[in-house]
């Protein structure tokens, strides 16, 4: 046995071993690094104003989506709220389409017509990007609903930030999916702050996970800057929906390092505070374990920071060279085509 | 007269009012501790206590539904949106309840409150934050629509409104906030359903509301260098709006073009064309012109945003139009 060997035995204690794949391990932590270097483009462009609206950043939650996503298959669905670039990226909408969606380009994943906050992938069955708080959270139900209807074994995974729970919809939602046994994972990320309001400021009755347990649902909680915690509460969460058809509520513990959107002065907190949190960083972290389990060697962690930085480089090099919509583009998205009915007339009110 | 921002004047009047009647409270999210998302209320939980300056969480169907409750107790709240698009999750308080509930009892209960809160696009937040329901809450019967354009009047009319003893629907702009503009140092009001004139001419008359307004003041000017004078009146209240004031001009000059950002089918300005046809036909030297949204959700991307709003150009083109 190694351990017994007195030579070992004063080395650094090692990380025990992962049930994940070293691959599964490496991508993991790929995946987060790829979300940290796309936001810190964003942010730029953001500054110099190439970016416009609103622009909320994803840094310091790379765990949760990345984690959350990575049991999901293809047939699954995703929805989330405007706090979303991560959750595409994730989700495994190209860079590119993301960050031009972001300029508001033709190519982008909504055709510039959604912004920063509305990023949409049908391929993917990504559902959105949704900025009124708390309204997805009832389309999600919708999906799981057809999901179910449809019997395609998928199952439904909807992200929610801490802040949204105190929406009338978000508990009319649960008891309908709880009711009605619907394969769908609620993952509130709650990263302590809804715009400048503290989570005890807004919420009575903490932890946040027991709001479902008036409706009889399973509830979890995970620690959002440990990736391998998030990925195995959400595999769990999954599988009960998918082989049980029974929801869960899952709280995950996490924090945003920015100020809530690019536009938020950002100070209801302290710098300490912030600070405190980064220690725990959880890309810092996640390399630290895999560089204690010899997954990752220090000349990959390097080649995958590079890879990530080239791939927000040339997303945002595609993004500033894409064409703008038009205006006739605009107009024909109004409307679905008529394939059981007659065209129904389509005037535009106004002729100046 | 000092000069101040759009934002302080709606400051000053709150904190005018709340300091005159202790049934006055401010509710909304971020309104007290982060000082407004716009920084509307700043300072206003300072000097008048959490009592008054009211945070709430994202509950906006619960706070309106609140605030309901204490104006039927005789409290008179003012409901900060942080933007008009998020009011739509509190719907059914602000048409049922607000819009009904007086007249439902037979006249036994008051309305005494505002609901205020910045509305309308332009700054590339996309379809769901960039609303105009100025028309839509004036469909219902029992509302007040108002919409200021300028600081003085942001400040009038938010005090006349808080002073009301009805339900008054008040729509800022985030694009308007920053404005500066001359505003009297002594207590006044600015009274509700009367128009204002904002530069006189004969050739034609320009209705608009908000934002609008100064886009249309831009556009006056650029017919002015072109020789046509427009006679601009900028409504400030949508509902009940000041038709002696548009008929007035619209005798003087015969054309009409209407400004407004709502979209077209049956926005406010489609009410006044009609009032002005009926009542005015023989005055009408040319058919009445809209200049509004385009009828498309408001797209994200800012060349298009820009060219669904109304714009200069496309109020000139109207001009030229209704001037031919
Ligand atoms: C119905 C509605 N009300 C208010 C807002 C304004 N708003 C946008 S984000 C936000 C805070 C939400 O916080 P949280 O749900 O915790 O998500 P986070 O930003 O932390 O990801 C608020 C109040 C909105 N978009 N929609």
């Amino acid at each position: 046995m190694v351990a017994d060997d007195p030579a070992v035995a004063v080395a650094e204690p090692k990380a025990p071993a992962s049930s994940l794949s070293p691959e599964i391990q490496i991508d993991l932590y790929r995946q987060m690094v790829r979300i940290r270097r796309f936001e810190e483009k964003s942010a730029q462009a953001f500054m110099r104003a190439a970016i416009k609206g609103f622009c909320h950043l994803y840094i310091g939650q790379e765990a949760v989506a990345v984690g959350a996503l990575s049991v999901l298959e293809a047939r699954d669905a995703v929805i989330t709220a405007y706090r979303d670039h991560g959750v595409a990226l994730a989700r495994g909408t190209p860079a590119r389409a993301c960050m031009a969606e972001l300029f508001g380009k033709q190519t982008g994943c909504s055709h510039g017509m959604g912004g920063s906050m509305h990023l949409f992938d049908r391929a993917h069955h990504f559902y959105g990007g949704h900025a009124i708080v708390g309204s997805h959270t009832a389309v999600a139900a919708g999906l799981a609903f057809a999901q179910q209807y449809e019997n395609t074994g998928g199952v439904t995974l909807c992200l929610l930030g801490e802040g949204a729970v105190n929406q009338g919809v978000f508990s009319e939602t649960l008891n309908l999916v709880s009711l009605w046994k619907l394969p769908i994972v609620f993952l509130i990320e709650n990263n302590d702050y809804a715009m400048g309001t503290s989570v005890s400021r807004s919420s009575a009755g903490l932890p946040l996970v027991n709001r479902g347990s008036a409706f009889d649902m399973a509830g979890r909680t995970a620690n959002g800057m440990d990736i391998e915690d998030v990925r195995a509460k959400v595999a769990e969460a999954i599988n009960l929906a998918r082989t049980e058809h029974l929801p869960t509520l899952l709280e995950v513990n996490t924090y945003r390092y920015r100020g809530h959107s690019m536009s938020d002065p950002d100070t209801y907190r302290t710098k300490e505070e912030i600070e405190e949190h980064k220690k725990s960083d959880p890309i810092l972290l996640y390399r630290r374990k895999l560089e204690g389990r010899q997954v990752l060697s220090d000349a990959l962690a390097k080649q995958i920071d590079a890879d990530a930085r080239a791939e927000a480089q040339d997303a945002l090099t595609f993004a500033e060279q894409s064409p703008e919509p038009d205006l006739d583009f605009a107009f024909s998205l109004r409307f679905s085509a008529e394939d059981q009915i007659d065209p129904i007339p389509r005037p535009r009110y106004s002729d100046i | 007269m000092a000069k101040i921002t759009y934002r302080q004047a709606l400051n000053q009047a709150m904190a005018e009012e709340m300091e005159r009647d202790p049934s006055v409270f401010l509710i909304g999210e971020e309104v007290a501790e982060y000082q407004g998302a716009f920084k509307v209320s700043q300072g206003l939980l300072q000097r008048f206590g959490a009592k008054r300056v009211v945070d709430t969480p994202i509950s906006e169907a619960a706070f309106s539904g609140l605030a309901v409750g204490a104006a039927l107790y005789g409290l008179r709240p003012i409901v900060e949106f942080m933007n008009w698009s998020f009011s739509f999750v509190a719907f059914d308080q602000l048409i049922n309840n607000v819009g009904s509930l007086r007249f439902m009892s037979g006249g036994q209960f008051d309305l005494p409150m505002v609901f205020r809160g910045p509305s309308g696009g332009g700054t590339q937040i996309g379809a769901t934050h960039s609303h105009c329901p100025e028309s839509w809450f004036a469909g219902v019967p029992a509302l007040t629509v108002v919409s200021p354009a300028f600081p003085e009047d942001a400040k009038g009319l938010l005090k006349s409104s808080i002073r009301s003893n009805n339900p008054v629907f008040f729509f800022e702009g985030e694009r308007l906030y920053g404005l500066e503009g001359e505003v009297p140092d002594a207590d006044f009001l600015t009274p509700i359903g009367e128009a204002k004139v904002c530069r006189e001419g004969d050739d034609l008359t320009i209705v608009s509301g908000g934002y609008s307004t100064h886009v249309a003041l831009s556009a006056a000017e650029a017919l002015s260098a072109n020789g046509k004078e427009a006679d601009l009146i900028d409504l400030r209240t949508i509902k009940p709006y000041d038709f002696d004031r548009v008929a007035r001009s619209v005798r003087k000059t015969n054309r009409l073009l209407i400004v407004e950002e709502n979209k077209p089918f049956a926005g406010w300005g489609a009410q006044i064309a009609y009032d002005v046809q009926h009542r005015l036909f023989d005055w009408l030297d040319a058919p009445i012109l809209r200049v509004t949204g385009l009828d498309l959700p408001q797209p994200y991307n800012g060349k298009l945003e820009a060219q669904v709003l109304p714009n200069v150009e496309r109020i000139l083109a109207a001009a030229r139009q209704l001037l031919a």
